[in-house]
């Protein structure tokens, strides 16, 4: 554990009917991009506020290294946060909205300091406009500027690229990542945008109905996703039923609805029993019936039910004989033979990719969770 | 189409504006009666028709007796009355808007209650409060600044309330996560920020106590505020500076509300700008 | 991906909206503690102690003080001896309302739909009068319904007033004065109310079939009902209590039992004064509270 690591310890929020955050605990490595990743309502923000200090836990601890902060108030916490509406003070300009820390803490001569900073978010021109006069994108800067130069230990992000278009958030995302690299400060990103979380963070944790399901690199994550919501909320999955037969060294041997199917030890969560076998839908192959390679796991008997022509790929939906629609993306690479709806097809993949969930897990756990929201 | 056709039709789908536009002309008739007769020279003292031009009422203001020192009363009452409503009535607002506390719905049905009772109701029940308490004999100036505290109150209330309740919290809290203790937060944050509705308070406040009339009455014992001289002017005939008064509040009134508007205004074009 | 509705989703799922923001412990009690008590001391223990007074026997005075012998005869004489002027009072703070309703609501949503830039404008137009004095206004009135003012010689012009007709001291003088005070009373909350209002819901009116005449009946009326169940209570309540303009424009035969309560007073009849006002507030109670219970929107009060 490094020096000044921001250590969540058995956190709880407990509302009037309901625990928004329930017994979590984590540690953020000193200097990490972490990001909270999770659906509307996880508990994601409250954990955030509860590590600013605008939130009482209900109980738990939070310490920076051996230095318990829980019972602090805002100020007196070397934690600043990015808010998500930006929260920028409409009456002051923005060169004083980003002075506003330094001056609180007594400092008089915060010209130079701000003005650098100003130029860091290259905003450097602006210092005399009003927050109205700016764009989102540029609120935006400014409301990380006006928390970085107070240089906390860490840096919250509460959703802070949400209200940006597509292409601006794609900039926002490598600026970000490019000055927590270059200041070195902790940064504790908030986002429901996976695919966010995945090109910033160093670390994710993964965050449902107020508990981490898994934590782990992005690589870590995607490519071993241990809960089904994990599974479903990054990326997609095809998530079949199964029973698990034999369990020889580090491989598992599975039944799927007749094919035999195998998976590594350390892709699995369960090694006996009832599972979900799972694999991603670009990691499969659509082959003609009866020619899928040797040494692939092979589901057979399927029908293309669909055919989306996105692009970069293709995606297919095909019809398994027990019913169930499973989902393959095909590079668009001019190699890979295309299929025709109704076409009779057989799904492969390598037994790398295979990864085994507990079968009590509810399987649509994580789907389409950002249209309810 | 024909012109005529042409015209009833622009009418048709400007009836509601049009009818709207005769409304505000009639809103302001009497004021524009006031203004003319504030130049009157009348005939008579009791008659009150426009007989001649004269600027004889505006340089000689104070000319009726007692008029001038009614208004400076009513003046003073006002500016007493808004201070004392201003201040405790925003911290109600504060209260309701930010704090959590129990009985909020008789809180708000005792805010609401004077805004919504006739002026005669609880002017007579001050009037019964005072006697009862022995002031019978003592009724002035204190009395008309305690009734006019009570029914501004309300109005002051629900102003910054409203200005209060449309500020985002999330404001304070950012002060706080940058280093601004409590009070800093107020000081520097919450407090220009919900300024412009104290200021209209205030104002609003100034108005309904310089104007008031039915509730004064009856608490007011000897003291002669400017309504009450109208009224008992309006007995012995109306001095037409009366008019001079009443045109000058509207005049400073205007000045001060269009002065702010466009000031936003202007503002607003600075930030598009 | 809905980038923008989700994070706002989540706020309102995780933090209910009553407790975000809001402080614990006694700094709501003192900060309501000084207003509150000058609204207890002077508005609720007023109230109490006029019901008591008018209750004293009113063989007793402003200087010997009075004995309070529960005397519900003070009720009955009152209501006897002005009925009539109950009556009228009402009837006049109801025509005026109706007045201010057919002036005002057309008004107020021309403000909100069709005054475009001049919005703002419109609105200080409406508030402009009160910067006035009250009673220079409604003498004001007084000239221009006088027996020889524009209007009056316009109307016999066009024969709708007889040769001998006058407007001032009729009670179309006094109605006419409450409406055009409490006017912006009306048009205030009806246009706040109608500002909110969502114009494509008209849209997916006349998108069903709906004419405008069936939308406004339809959807905008029901919708507006807040704002006009406010403006018609701050109309009524009011106009019901005043005698200015029953002073000022009306005569001997319009008085209204505002008049009445201050003569009462002013002669220092406390009895039958006071019983004579909490009567009239009784009668604004019942009738306001069956009105909001019909029109439904109890949870204004």
């Amino acid at each position: 554990m490094a020096d000044r690591d921001l250590v969540l310890e058995r956190l709880t929020k407990r509302f009037a009917g309901f625990v928004a955050v329930d017994d979590l605990s984590l540690t953020v490595p000193q200097g990490s991009f972490f990001a909270l990743l999770g659906p509307s309502g996880c508990g994601k923000t409250t954990t955030l506020r509860m590590v600013a200090g605008l939130e009482p836990p209900t109980s738990g601890e939070i310490r920076l290294g051996e230095t318990d902060i829980s019972r602090l108030k805002p100020y007196q916490r070397p934690v600043n946060t990015v808010f998500q509406s930006y929260a920028l003070f409409p009456h002051l300009s923005i060169f004083e909205n980003v002075a506003f820390g330094l001056r609180r803490r007594g400092k008089k001569n915060v010209k130079a300091d701000v003005l650098e900073m100003l130029e860091l978010v290259e905003l450097g021109q602006y210092a005399d406009r009003k927050p109205a006069q700016l764009s989102g994108g540029q609120q935006q800067r400014v409301a990380l500027a006006r928390a970085l130069i107070n240089k906390p230990e860490v840096l919250l992000l509460d959703e802070p690229l949400g209200a940006l278009d597509l292409k601006l958030r794609r900039g926002m995302q490598i600026e970000l990542k490019r000055i927590q690299t270059e200041v070195g400060i902790t940064f504790v990103h908030v986002t429901h945008d996976q695919e966010e979380a995945m090109t910033m963070a160093d670390t994710i944790a993964v965050m449902n109905a107020g508990v981490i399901e898994q934590l782990g690199s992005p690589a870590d994550l995607y490519e071993h996703p241990a809960t089904t919501f994990a599974a479903n909320f990054l990326g997609q999955s095809n998530l079949v039923a199964g029973t698990v037969g034999t369990a020889t060294g580090n491989t598992l041997e599975l039944d799927v609805h007749g094919a035999r199917v195998t998976a590594a030890d350390v892709s699995s969560a369960v090694r006996s029993g009832d599972a979900w076998v799972g694999v991603r839908p670009e990691k499969v192959s659509l082959v003609s019936p009866g020619t899928s390679p040797a040494g692939t796991n092979a589901l057979a008997g399927g029908a293309v039910t669909d055919v989306s022509f996105v692009g970069v790929s293709i995606q297919y939906l095909v019809r398994m004989p027990w019913g169930q629609e499973l989902t393959v993306f095909t590079q668009n690479d001019g190699v890979h033979p295309a299929f025709d709806i109704a076409a009779p097809v057989d799904l492969c993949w390598r037994p790398e990719h295979t990864f085994v969930l507990d079968a009590n897990q509810d399987v649509t756990a994580g789907v389409e969770l950002e249209e309810e929201g | 189409m024909s012109t005529l056709a042409r015209a009833r039709d622009w009418v048709g789908r400007h009836a509601v504006l049009l009818f709207a536009l005769l409304v505000l002309v009639y809103m302001f008739l009497p004021i524009f009666v006031v203004v003319l007769m504030s130049f009157n020279q009348p005939a008579s003292r009791l008659g009150y028709n426009f007989d001649g031009f004269t600027l004889d009422n505006w340089t000689n203001i104070c000319g009726p007796y007692q008029m001038c020192s009614s208004v400076w009363i009513s003046i003073r009452i006002g500016l007493a009355a808004t201070l004392v409503a201003t201040v405790l009535g925003s911290l109600m607002a504060f209260a309701m808007v930010r704090h959590r506390f129990r009985g909020r719905a008789a809180t708000n049905l005792l805010i609401f209650l004077p805004m919504a009772s006739p002026e005669i109701v609880m002017g007579s029940s001050l009037l019964a409060l005072f006697v009862n308490a022995g002031f019978a004999g003592r009724l002035g100036f204190w009395t008309i600044f305690v009734a006019h505290v009570m029914f501004c109150l309300s109005f002051v209330v629900v102003t910054v309330k409203a200005r209060l309740a449309g500020m985002d919290p999330r404001l304070e809290q950012a002060a706080m996560d940058l280093y601004a203790n409590e009070w800093q937060t107020f000081w520097r944050v919450t407090l220009p920020l919900v300024f412009p509705g104290i200021l209209s308070a205030a104002l609003l406040s100034f108005s309904l106590s310089f104007d008031d009339f039915i509730i004064t009455n009856l608490n007011a014992g000897q003291t002669v505020t400017f309504p009450m001289f109208v009224w008992g002017a309006a007995e012995r005939g109306v001095p037409m500076q009366v008019n001079v008064i009443g045109t000058m509040m509207f005049v400073i009134a205007m000045v001060l509300v269009l002065g702010g508007e466009i000031r936003s205004r202007r503002r607003a074009r600075a930030l598009v700008g | 991906m809905s980038a923008a509705g989700a994070p706002v989703a989540e706020a309102a799922v995780v933090l209910p909206p009553e407790s975000e923001g809001r402080n614990r412990g006694w700094t709501g009690y003192l900060l309501l503690a000084p207003g509150g008590l000058w609204l207890i001391a002077f508005f609720l223990v007023p109230t109490i102690t006029l019901l008591i007074s008018s209750l004293y026997d009113p063989s007793g005075s402003l200087i010997d003080g009075y004995t309070l012998t529960g005397r519900i005869a003070n009720y009955t004489e009152g209501i006897s001896e002005y009925a009539d002027t109950f009556g009228r009072s009402l009837a006049y703070a109801l025509a005026a309302t109706a007045a201010c309703v057919v002036l005002g609501y057309p008004l107020a949503y021309a403000i909100a739909f069709k005054a475009g830039r001049w919005k703002n404008l419109m609105l200080v137009a409406v508030i402009a009068p009160f910067f006035t004095s009250f009673l220079v206004r409604t003498l004001a009135w007084k000239l221009l319904l006088g027996d020889h003012g524009v209007i009056v010689d316009v109307l016999q012009a066009v024969q709708v007033l007889g040769p001998d007709g006058r407007l001032l001291a009729t009670p179309f003088a006094v109605i006419t004065g409450l409406t055009y005070n409490f006017l912006p009373f009306m048009v205030l909350p009806l246009y706040a109310s109608l500002e909110k209002m969502d114009l494509r819901l008209i849209e997916a009116g006349s998108d069903l079939y709906a004419s405008p005449l069936t939308a406004f009946r339809k959807i905008t009326l029901p919708l507006s009902m807040p704002g006009l169940v406010a403006g018609t209570l701050l109309t009524f309540i009011p106009a019901s209590g005043d005698y200015i303009n029953a002073e000022l424009l009306g005569n001997p035969r319009t008085r209204m039992i505002g008049n009445e309560i201050q003569d009462l007073f002013s002669a220092g009849a406390l009895p039958e004064a006071a019983s004579l006002s909490v009567t009239l507030m009784a009668l604004i109670v019942v009738m306001v509270l069956f009105y909001v219970r019909r029109a439904g929107t109890e949870e204004l009060l």
